[in-house]
């Protein structure tokens, strides 16, 4: 694991850290500080910021390494005390495109010419969707577990779930993709905002934990080949 | 075949191949992408058990006789079929073609299947080459890689026109099976590259092909089964699952081993070893010798029995592509039949859930 980026300034050095840490892999729905894909991050006095962000695969998609890079560019720029930052992705089939188009601004289609017609956002979209599926999971395994019924599990709201980490990314990922995160919203529903019935909460519940099974098996290779990839052995080698 | 506390198990390995990643096939100016691929490949090495590790060198290429001692010798297979993918881009003769694959039949033609393949960028010319090797090699099956690169195209989708081209001529060519391989990259890349909803449009649209994915839709496990579960000729193709989770991720391979018995159900589970990117030997003792855990948070999940693990280590595979089995080791399995699609086999599985 990284640690803190070197520099002399603590504070803007924390800080830099922290909104490297808002940026996710979308797929995996996890922190890119807390999947060790910051390879490396230098800030110095003057605040001018180095980041390198590093990838379980050479041939890791194209599109949501983009928006790593991308996104990890908008977070540390968006630090006060930051005037100028620079992020690039190291070892990967696409550096130069994503590298040069993020830093220029470009987009994904400039960055991709003739080979994208849109920008990410709706790529983005499906994948939050994805993980607020996966995260009614999470917050229903508990209630499932102390026998409630199906017809207790579809009336159950938000604000009867225990307050938690999990709840609160459940509420940003749903505000994010604009379905109901309030606390009279419903624990379980469809991908449109729609209430769960009694009787579809059996397959409701079987697809969210398929849902979260496929992220988290993702997670768990992407970790191993990331290992693997960037081990004393694989060094040695290369 | 395998023999185990007294029974005996049919083997087929459903995705293996004979690959070339030489040095001296890497496409010049090309070399970054072509060792890329295979440092790719050698990661997934990786996660299979230890003492199983090969150095790199010798992973690059193996000869004949390695492929003879680790599928057949060693490795329990009675069957394999040979999944081609070209990656002509990279690689001058390509990375695992079918010629290079069909070089082994002489020896052993009678434990070898080898499939073909298409590319939908290739027009006209690769129709015809499509009906000269199924001709040549009498395939039943082809495999496609839709993130295939062909020139400046980074990959293409079976629901595109030419791609339904293809799929019509090879049912018209007696084509009964075609693996999905979904990679990284595809047309246009700003949508999911992985997604497996054009298999879903094809597998309606072909009635008379089955479409075993690979890697069971890896990374969109959820996208594939919900798609399995309602398209009676879709498979799973488990390589990738045994190799890379078995022994790295336990825990994980028991859940997605269990979403896919509940989805998919056991009569539509294809072992795949994909040699040789590991050897069958561990994978097909590893999962004979496999029970889902008695922990609490497995336990709605079906249970795999000896009959279940028949099936998939080599039943299943051996209906698809008309396998002589031995009578004593046959057992019924429907994988092969026609069914009805529809929901009623979603609503089917959320009656199993109470």
């Amino acid at each position: 694991m990284t640690d803190l980026p070197a520099g002399p300034v603590p504070e803007l050095r924390q800080a830099v850290w922290s909104s490297l840490g808002t940026v996710l892999d979308p797929e995996l729905d996890e922190p890119i500080t807390d999947l060790d894909f910051v390879e490396s991050c230098t800030v110095s006095p003057a605040g001018e910021v180095s980041v390198t962000l590093r990838l379980p695969t050479f041939f890791c998609a194209p599109n949501f390494s983009f928006l790593m890079v991308a996104d990890a560019y908008d977070a540390v720029s968006a630090v006060p005390g930051v005037r100028r930052a620079a992020v690039t992705l190291a070892d990967h089939h696409a550096s130069e495109e994503i590298n040069g188009g993020v830093a220029a601004h470009s987009g994904f289609v400039g960055s991709f010419a003739g080979e994208a017609v849109a920008e990410l956002d709706e790529l983005r979209h499906t994948f939050l969707s994805k993980a607020a599926l996966a995260g009614q999971d999470r917050l229903a395994r508990p209630f499932v577990e102390e026998g409630l019924g199906p017809d207790d599990l579809a009336a159950l709201t938000l604000a009867e779930v225990p307050d938690s980490m999990e709840l609160r990314r459940l509420r940003d990922r749903r505000m994010a993709i604009g379905l109901p995160y309030t606390d009279d919203a419903p624990l379980l529903i469809h991908g449109d905002g729609s209430r769960v019935t009694s009787a579809q909460v059996p397959l409701h519940l079987r697809r969210a934990r398929l849902q979260r099974v496929g992220i988290e098996t993702n997670g768990e290779y992407c970790k191993s080949l990331l290992q693997t990839r960037y081990s004393a052995e694989a060094k040695a080698r290369a | 075949m395998y023999e185990k506390d007294g029974e005996k198990y049919f083997v087929v390995d459903s995705h293996s191949h004979f690959w070339d990643a030489s040095k001296e096939n890497w496409v010049e100016g090309k070399e970054q992408f072509a060792k890329g691929w295979i440092d790719c490949f050698y990661g997934y090495h990786q996660l299979g058990p230890p003492e199983t590790h090969w150095d790199w060198e010798h992973y690059l290429k193996v000869t004949p006789e390695d492929f003879e001692r680790d599928m057949f010798v060693e490795g329990h297979v009675d069957y394999a079929i040979f999944q081609s993918t070209y990656l002509k881009e990279w690689y001058k003769n390509g990375f695992n073609t079918v010629d290079q694959n069909a070089a082994l039949l002489e020896k052993w033609g009678d434990r070898l299947i080898v499939n073909g393949r298409f590319d939908p960028r290739e027009g006209d010319a690769g129709l015809k080459q499509l009906e000269a090797d199924v001709q040549k090699y009498k395939h039943k099956g082809v495999k496609l890689y839709t993130a295939e690169w062909n020139g400046d195209s980074r990959g293409y989708k079976l629901t595109d026109p030419a791609a339904y081209d293809f799929l019509q001529a090879a049912q018209e060519l007696g084509i009964k099976n075609v693996h999905v391989h979904k990679g990284p990259t595809i047309w246009p890349l700003d949508k999911d590259a992985f997604d497996v909803a054009d298999v879903d449009h094809a597998a309606t649209d072909f009635q008379g092909l089955n479409f075993i994915v690979e890697h069971v839709g890896l990374p969109r496990i959820e996208d594939f089964c919900f798609m399995a579960v309602q398209e009676p000729n879709v498979y799973a193709g488990l390589s990738v699952v045994v190799g890379g989770l078995m022994h790295a991720r336990p825990k994980f391979f028991a859940k997605v081993m269990g979403e896919l018995l509940f989805w998919v159900g056991e009569d539509k589970m294809l072992f795949g070893g994909d040699y040789n990117i590991w050897v069958p030997k561990w994978q097909v003792e590893g999962l004979v010798d496999w029970q889902m855990p008695d922990d609490d948070q497995f336990s709605d999940y079906p249970r795999l029995t000896t009959a279940s693990k028949k099936k998939i280590l080599g039943l299943n595979a051996a209906k698809l592509y008309d396998i002589p089995v031995p009578a004593e080791l046959q057992l019924e399995t429907t994988a092969g039949d026609t069914e009805a699609p529809g929901e009623e086999l979603v609503e089917g599985k959320a009656g199993a859930q109470a």
